[in-house]
């Protein structure tokens, strides 16, 4: 999750939909056919790697959408609209700086490495390059993390649900996990990536007429743009407007925190060390459709900011002071609050299935990947080592119900204790941030030691850490907002990584030349060189074509926004 | 780190390499086109059906829009395209492991 908007996920009550039989029956639909993929992938789960990576067999084109819908959690788009009802047109930093470029060097840069060495995962890159503390640190962290993230998608799902349907709680927690458990224990990874693809289109149609109707309401985006210039100020519809160094706006940043923080730390410890995304590309079919995989997905990301940015700045314009008590509704409410407003039942039906959708794929995207770090990673290599593959697959099934109902138990945590949730939310944000440092200088420096990986990883993670709990939250340096302090956070935690790998290194051993084969910048793993498959030569399926235009469309989104 | 040396980047890749060899996925999953095609035209029938009998309450709360007849005709026409994909390429046949692109 890269949404670092931590509010706690609530609603306001008043917010009950006027849902019947119609729409009752579009969401029975879908739930009966996500369960009907899991019973349909099950006959594709022969071996391990069929269960945790879907065989390396993917076309690119279903592990893009499925890249794209990991990410596109309900608590992204919910959080995301808020952002915008909140800070207005800041939010296309998170998707034009805070994400394109990122994806793009995962595609071009990274993936040969990941795909290319045949690892199963994030961690197990590290303990190819680095040493077996670095793997151990990492997959513990990323399977506890995992469990925290489903776990809050699971309980926000649960307050959603109860404002909007009036379902109690514990209902939507238990139906909600019981889904997502039997369609990934079914068909493991397949079955999750499937059913993202599919929730990638009904999530689609259900903010769309939310857009439209909402532009139509506010007199189109020429009426937008004037009703909130007149209540929220000039700088409220652009991107850079307030953030020179110096000047102060709702969000606390200017644009040297924003580019370094949010456009290159944050952005890329999110998208190219996060497994949960990373495994998406690992799934594909051959080395060409890994690479696509993130590159395909940057093309959605770059217009999926309008469909939840929208919503947020016409709630923004409709309501006097939206947001805050006076107006009796919170930020997260705009979405839902124009579901109420203007949709008719039926597509009020595919809304609600939308949100339901998002949220379980928020929840699932977690929940496959913790099952593979915690067999691939932990069990299988530290616990019950070199056993059949088919008890590796029984293990897995098994460690997934354990997983749902660590989730089910975080979620009800959270509902009872939401303020320890966030902290513990932001601490995990922290983690992406040092990876990246390690991956980054690991790749590029071979002379980087084995041991090195530790700790920067350590040292980098309780840098951020310190930065945000301790200097910015006991006031002893001064930053305007949780936003600003984060992107701070998150450029101290990368170098202070950075800079303890660069001095352990030189204290420790250098990793032998042999062992880095494929593993550092310029060499490249045995069998990498395969021939690419047929029709892969077309030009557009080029990833460097597909890499470039992506920046290259993103930069130019920006230029209506600047001026 | 001796007693670790064994999780040299050669296990890693042949232990992979064997499993793919095994693997039944690429030979077994079936067609996501087929369902996702199916859905959107089922949920593109029902919702331009309600868009089709809506009365004026539901026209006029949608901002004079008919939103379900609009929204309905995109998700059958995104469903048909679906299905028109997979018709014009359908799946390829199973390749057998042992000569196998991969």
């Amino acid at each position: 999750m890269q949404t670092p908007t931590y509010q706690s996920m609530q609603l306001a009550a008043e917010l009950r939909l006027p849902t019947n039989g119609l729409d009752y029956t579009i969401l029975g639909i879908y739930f009966a056919v996500v369960l009907g993929i899991g019973f349909a992938a099950r006959r594709s789960v022969k071996t391990s790697l069929d269960f945790f990576l879907s065989g390396r067999s993917l076309p690119a084109w279903i592990t893009g959408l499925a890249f794209i819908s990991a990410n596109l959690a309900a608590t992204e788009i919910l959080g995301m609209a808020a952002n915008s009802a909140q800070y207005g047109a800041y939010t296309v930093h998170w998707y034009w700086i805070g994400a394109i470029p990122a994806m793009v060097f995962l595609g071009l840069v990274m993936m040969p490495f990941y795909y290319g060495s045949k690892v199963r995962s994030v961690p197990e890159m590290l303990l190819l390059r680095f040493d077996k503390w670095a793997h151990i640190l990492s997959s513990v962290l990323f399977a506890f993390a995992a469990i925290l993230i489903a776990g809050v998608n699971l309980y926000a799902l649960a307050i959603v649900v109860e404002a909007l349907l009036g379902w109690p709680q514990w209902v939507a927690i238990v139906v909600a996990g019981a889904f997502v458990l039997a369609y990934i224990t079914l068909g493991g990874l397949s079955s999750a990536i499937y059913n993202e693809v599919l929730q990638f289109f009904v999530i689609l149609a259900a903010l769309i007429p939310i857009v439209v109707l909402g532009l139509k309401k506010v007199g189109g985006w020429g009426g937008l743009t004037d009703k909130l210039t007149a209540s929220h100020g000039a700088n409220f519809t652009t991107a850079w407007g307030g953030t020179g160094i110096g000047s102060s706006n709702p969000l606390g940043a200017n644009w040297l925190t924003i580019v370094l923080g949010l456009g290159f730390v944050l952005s890329f410890g999110y998208w190219t060390t996060n497994f949960a995304e990373v495994q998406r590309a690992l799934s594909a079919k051959n080395l060409s459709a890994g690479q696509r995989t993130p590159l395909i997905a940057a093309y959605p990301k770059i217009f999926i900011v309008f469909l939840v940015m929208i919503p947020g700045l016409v709630a923004a314009a409709l309501v006097p002071k939206f947001g805050t008590p006076a107006s009796g509704y919170q930020y997260n409410d705009a979405i839902p609050y124009l579901m109420q407003e203007l949709l008719p039942n039926g597509v009020l039906g595919i809304a609600v299935t939308g949100l339901l959708a998002a949220f379980m794929a928020g929840m699932a995207a977690n929940v496959s990947s913790f099952n593979t770090v915690f067999t691939t990673d932990i069990w299988a290599r530290y616990v019950v080592r070199g056993r059949e593959d088919g008890y590796y697959v029984r293990f897995g099934r098994l460690i997934t119900v354990v997983g749902v109902c660590a989730s089910v138990g975080t979620a009800f945590l959270a509902s009872s204790f939401s303020n320890i949730m966030s902290y513990l939310q932001t601490l995990f944000s922290f983690f992406n941030v040092p990876m990246f440092a390690v991956f980054i200088v690991g790749m590029f420096w071979k002379r980087a030691s084995a041991k090195s990986g530790f700790w920067g990883l350590l040292t980098g993670t309780v840098a951020a850490m310190v930065n945000y709990f301790v200097i910015y939250k006991r006031g002893i340096i001064d930053i305007p907002s949780d936003q600003g302090a984060n992107f701070v956070s998150a450029i101290v935690g990368f170098v202070a990584g950075a800079v303890v790998m660069v001095v352990v290194s030189l204290f420790t051993r250098p990793k032998p030349a042999e062992e880095l084969q494929g593993l550092v910048y310029g060499t490249t793993s045995p069998g990498v060189a395969e021939p690419p498959a047929a029709g892969d030569d077309a030009w557009y399926r080029r990833p460097t074509l597909l890499g470039w235009g992506a920046v290259v469309l993103a930069a130019a989104c920006y230029i209506p926004f600047s001026f | 780190m001796a007693e670790f040396s064994e999780h040299s980047e050669h296990d890693v890749h042949r232990e992979v390499t064997e499993l793919e060899g095994k693997s039944a996925t690429a030979a077994r999953i079936f067609d996501l086109r087929r369902i996702i095609g199916g859905l959107f035209v089922l949920y593109g029938v029902i919702v331009t059906i309600a868009g089709i009998t809506d009365g004026q309450a539901a026209i006029d709360k949608a901002q004079g829009v008919n939103i379900n007849l609009w929204t309905g005709i995109g998700m059958l026409l995104l469903g048909i395209f679906f299905l028109a994909w997979l018709r014009l390429r359908p799946t390829p046949p199973p390749v057998p492991p042992e000569e196998g692109a991969e």
